[in-house]
């Protein structure tokens, strides 16, 4: 039979992996538009997930040479239904009736976008390029922390899959030299009189030289005998790998969200500010693998509360932003101690504040919470005129530049770029 | 290579008429089935290419290269379209995209992947893939394994273009050799030149014979020569310093004459590129030259492998080694890969080269079996001849062009419904030339046939002239057929060949009169 049937099923995948990679790394600048797009347009729940990412076709084009439209062009088709020799008809649109594009591809139809699918991880990855976190991450030890294992020399017990075999034989083969030396030494004395015996003495041998012969066969048998009787390998010879865990100092991190629920923020802006403290929490999870959350709502007082109260219940009244600031540096103090954990603050707010509080909130600022974070970043959202608090913080900027970052935002489809902005690596901040 | 695409099926149409299997020259007896669960496994695959390989060799005398049939997942089927249907290739964004379009079309459900993809190599590689039925693996094996194989291993153009032995070890060769340079060069430096060639991908071939051929010895020594002092014949060819003025005068134009192998002759005389460079354009070429005969080919390939599968199974079948459900299954596979949406259905994108081609083939069949006065008129030389021998004379030595031209008969065209528009765009109007009856008849199987011709389909480009005294500017000729003009991407196809030449390029649309209508140039 001429004919050889392989089953390939379990070969390699991903062949297409590097091309694949070609591809992306090819068309950076576009998938990063449209990634940014798909950002600003998307709704939160589904912001994250890879999906389909779109370019434009004529930014990937492979040009060919080809006949365009126009010139005397004949073709031929099937499926006649009516007409006869001299029937005459206007152009189709789109020009479909005879185009010279021989094979015109079949997928073509006027699309002008170029969709594919990126998985999740490859969507933060463009969403987040050249973006780092400003200040060192802190490294902390902790009693749930992961392990790695390292290897520290030799032991007697351990499991099987862990047996040292060179080791393990060399410690047979001492035993045996340490336990059959002195046997194998007489034996060797006694062979060597055999040898000496056999040939002083002229055959054939007298009853008494038989007796001798004999005497010294016997012995030597018997030593050759109990030296084969020492066992190969015996289990005290075992030895084994001797693995020790070493815990890994792994980040930790807590994140503060402050939101102004006054009656001035209306749902808009809190979606607007839901959208920034959600972009950062995905950036922190990038060099975080455990993430507390915090959420601080404030109006004239301040309140830790769930999630779900922090976006969507509303309260009115005043503002006094020192309350949540207050609360905030209270929470780290009792949970999270600022040499344990690498704390980020995002606030966000319209920038209204009582005008009697500001001072507070400059020292809690500067005495208290500033010292303690990684980062603090404050947007203020809406079209209107700097508010109170930027006035404030941007005095604050100029002292702690390294720990503090603020911006303006008009609405959803700002909060990317400022993102980026206030996250941009090193070198790269305008 | 070679893709037998699922497609959406139709409304049922079955193109010789014949929906019902033929019927049993005995009583089916269960136990002779060879299987009768849709499950594959290896052993079953094996009895039918066993048996599919009997009836193919010894009833239907098809002489095929030895198969390698390898079962595989469909991500490493979408892997293999990526990459052109090549086992190896080397590595170029253009093939991601392509994977990740076929990726996207398919996790979408917008397309099925094809059953099946063959390899012209020797041995013949065809993979399927494991979530086809049985049934689907039988017809595959029909289809690739002894359809196409044999029309690789006959085919004149095969056998004249492509070498099945060595095409791996080229590609294994090509795929390090681009590597070496990715290495040594940059990723990017070599992606530039692919980008290149890949766009004159389809001008890397001589597609007709030079006008007086010496002899074959005579051009064999020459063309050593020339490879021998290619670089001595480089440098006198950009010799910097300027020639004594009276020799000038006589230098003859270069190239002497048109040149239509782009890539060769840039591969040959470019003055800029590297070696290394010029290795990499000689790569493409070569494996553009691989593709040639496929290109011209699609319909007979695919009409000669679908004629088979059908011919084949119904064998299985007539021999009582299937049962009514396999046929059944079978038939409904078939009619949907041959299936000819009419030119007015959304679902039409030119002729079905598997339609035409499949009908074709059967036809012919027909045509010796049992003619009709009308074929006795059309074809006195085969009409009531050996069917067998006929196929597979037509199968040797034709291509689609030709092959349209000399066989297709007015009862396929009748079939088809074929008809001849014309778009003039100096007319207001476009026009129905011919139809489907006595007097279209020939008119409609030239048009066809030029369609199939591919210095119809492609623009005619050829190297003109090289100022090389000068400022070394390449000036090409696109010679005009039926006053088209070029498609809108001519202009970045220029700037590649600037990319791969160095210097400016030019390219003229040359009427028919030689009036150059229209100029495309890399510099103002």
């Amino acid at each position: 039979m001429s004919s050889y049937i392989v089953d390939r099923r379990l070969n390699s995948k991903n062949k297409s992996t590097v091309n694949r990679q070609r591809f992306l790394k090819r068309y950076r600048k576009q998938i990063r538009k449209a990634v940014s797009d798909a950002v600003n347009e998307r709704k939160l729940e589904d912001m994250e997930n890879g999906d389909s990412i779109s370019i434009p076709k004529k930014d990937l084009s492979e040009p060919v040479f080809s006949h365009g439209k126009g010139g005397n062009q004949n073709i031929v088709h099937p499926g006649n239904k009516d007409f006869v020799v001299g029937d005459r008809f206007k152009r189709p649109e789109g020009g479909e009736g005879g185009s010279g594009e021989g094979e015109a591809s079949d997928s073509g139809e006027g699309e002008d976008e170029f969709v594919f699918q990126i998985s999740q991880e490859e969507f933060l990855e463009f969403m987040f390029e050249d973006l780092a976190l400003p200040n060192m991450i802190k490294l902390q030890l902790s009693t749930d922390d992961s392990f790695s294992y390292k290897r520290a020399g030799i032991s007697e017990v351990g499991s099987p899959n862990q047996v040292n075999v060179v080791r393990s034989l060399r410690s047979a083969q001492a035993r045996r030299i340490a336990l059959g030396g002195k046997k194998r030494r007489k034996r060797r004395e006694l062979r060597e009189e055999l040898a000496e015996f056999l040939e002083a003495t002229p055959k054939p041998y007298d009853e008494e030289q038989k007796k001798k012969k004999l005497l010294l066969e016997d012995e030597i048998a018997s030593l050759t005998a109990r030296l084969d009787a020492l066992p190969y390998i015996d289990e005290f010879d075992l030895k084994f790998n001797l693995r020790v865990k070493i815990p890994q100092p792994s980040p930790k991190a807590v994140m503060f969200c402050v939101l102004d629920v006054s009656g001035s923020m209306t749902q808009e802006i809190k979606d607007t500010a839901k959208r920034f403290f959600y972009l950062l929490y995905l950036f922190l999870h990038r060099s975080y693998e455990k993430i507390d959350v915090v959420f601080i709502r404030h109006h004239t007082k301040a309140e830790e509360v769930s999630e779900e109260d922090f976006f969507y219940s509303r309260e009115t009244g005043g503002t006094v932003v020192s309350s949540a600031l207050e609360l905030m540096n209270e929470i780290i103090k009792e949970r999270y101690p600022a040499d344990q954990w690498n704390i980020y603050g995002a606030q966000a707010s319209d920038g209204d504040n009582w005008q009697n509080d500001t001072a507070k909130c400059h020292e809690l600022m500067t005495q208290q919470i500033l010292p303690a974070v990684q980062y603090f970043t404050y947007i203020e959202i809406g079209e209107q005129d700097p508010q109170e608090l930027w006035r404030l913080y941007t005095d604050l900027k100029e002292s702690f530049s390294d720990s503090f970052a603020l911006s303006k935002v008009r609405n959803n489809s700002e909060i990317f770029p400022v993102f980026r902005e206030l996250f941009k690596k090193e070198g790269l901040r305008t | 290579m070679s893709k037998t695409n699922k497609q959406t099926p139709f409304s049922k149409f079955d193109v010789d008429g014949r929906s019902e299997p033929a019927q049993p020259h005995g009583p089916h007896n269960e136990k002779n089935y060879i299987s009768t669960s849709s499950e594959w496994t290896f052993e079953l695959l094996e009895k039918y290419d066993k048996e599919i390989s009997r009836i193919a060799k010894e009833k239907f005398k098809l002489d095929t290269y030895p198969n390698q049939i390898e079962v595989i997942r469909s991500d490493q089927m979408m892997d293999a379209y990526a990459s052109v249907g090549m086992p190896i290739n080397y590595n170029h964004w253009s093939y991601g995209k392509s994977f990740l379009s076929t990726q996207q079309d398919y996790q979408r459900g917008r397309m099925g992947l094809a059953y099946e993809i063959v390899i012209n190599s020797s041995p013949c590689i065809a993979y399927l893939m494991e979530e086809n039925t049985l049934t689907m693996q039988a017809l595959v094996i029909a289809h690739a394994c002894y359809g196409h194989n044999s029309f690789f291993k006959g085919n004149y153009l095969f056998r004249e273009w492509t070498d099945a032995e060595a095409i791996i070890d080229y590609l294994l060769f090509a795929k390090g050799y681009i590597a070496k340079c990715e290495e040594r060069y940059g990723v990017e430096e070599v992606e530039k030149i692919l980008d290149s060639c890949h766009a004159l991908m389809n001008y890397g071939v001589d597609r007709y014979k030079r006008p007086t051929p010496i002899s074959v010895v005579e051009e064999q020594k020459r063309q050593k020569e020339r490879e021998e002092y290619i670089q001595k014949h480089i440098n006198d060819l950009w010799r910097t310093l300027p020639e004594e003025k009276d020799k000038v005068a006589k230098k003859k134009r270069f190239p002497e004459d048109p040149q239509e192998n782009l890539l060769y002759f840039i591969e040959k005389t470019s003055p800029k590129l590297e070696n290394w460079q010029r290795e990499i354009v000689r790569i493409v070429r070569k494996i553009s030259q691989y593709f040639y005969p496929q290109r011209q080919t699609q319909v007979m390939n695919e009409g000669w492998a679908t004629f088979w599968h059908y011919t084949i199974l119904h064998e299985l079948y007539d021999e009582g080694l299937v049962s009514e459900g396999f046929i059944m299954e079978f038939l409904v596979s078939h009619t949907s890969v041959v299936a000819q949406p009419d030119f007015d259905s959304p679902y039409y994108s030119g002729i079905n080269p598997y339609a035409l081609g499949f009908a074709m083939m059967q036809d012919i069949r027909r045509i010796c079996e049992d003619p009709t006065e009308e074929d006795y008129e059309w074809f006195p030389d085969i009409a009531g001849s050996d069917w067998l021998e006929t196929l597979h004379n037509a199968m040797r030595n034709y291509r689609d062009e030709s092959f349209v031209l000399q066989f297709l008969s007015p009862k396929v065209m009748r079939d088809f419904k074929l008809f001849h528009l014309n778009d003039d765009d100096s007319q207001e109007t476009i026009g129905v030339e011919a139809i489907h009856n006595e007097q279209g008849y020939k008119q409609i199987r030239d048009q066809l046939s030029q369609q199939y011709n591919l210095s119809y389909r492609e623009p005619d480009i050829q190297v003109f002239d090289v100022d090389i005294l000068g400022n070394r500017t390449l000036t090409l000729n696109h010679y005009m057929n039926n006053r088209r003009p070029l498609g809108p991407a001519t202009t970045e196809v220029v700037k590649h060949i600037r990319q791969l030449w160095g210097y400016d390029v030019k390219l003229n649309s040359v009427d028919e009169n030689g009036e150059t209508v229209t100029s495309y140039s890399t510099y103002a």
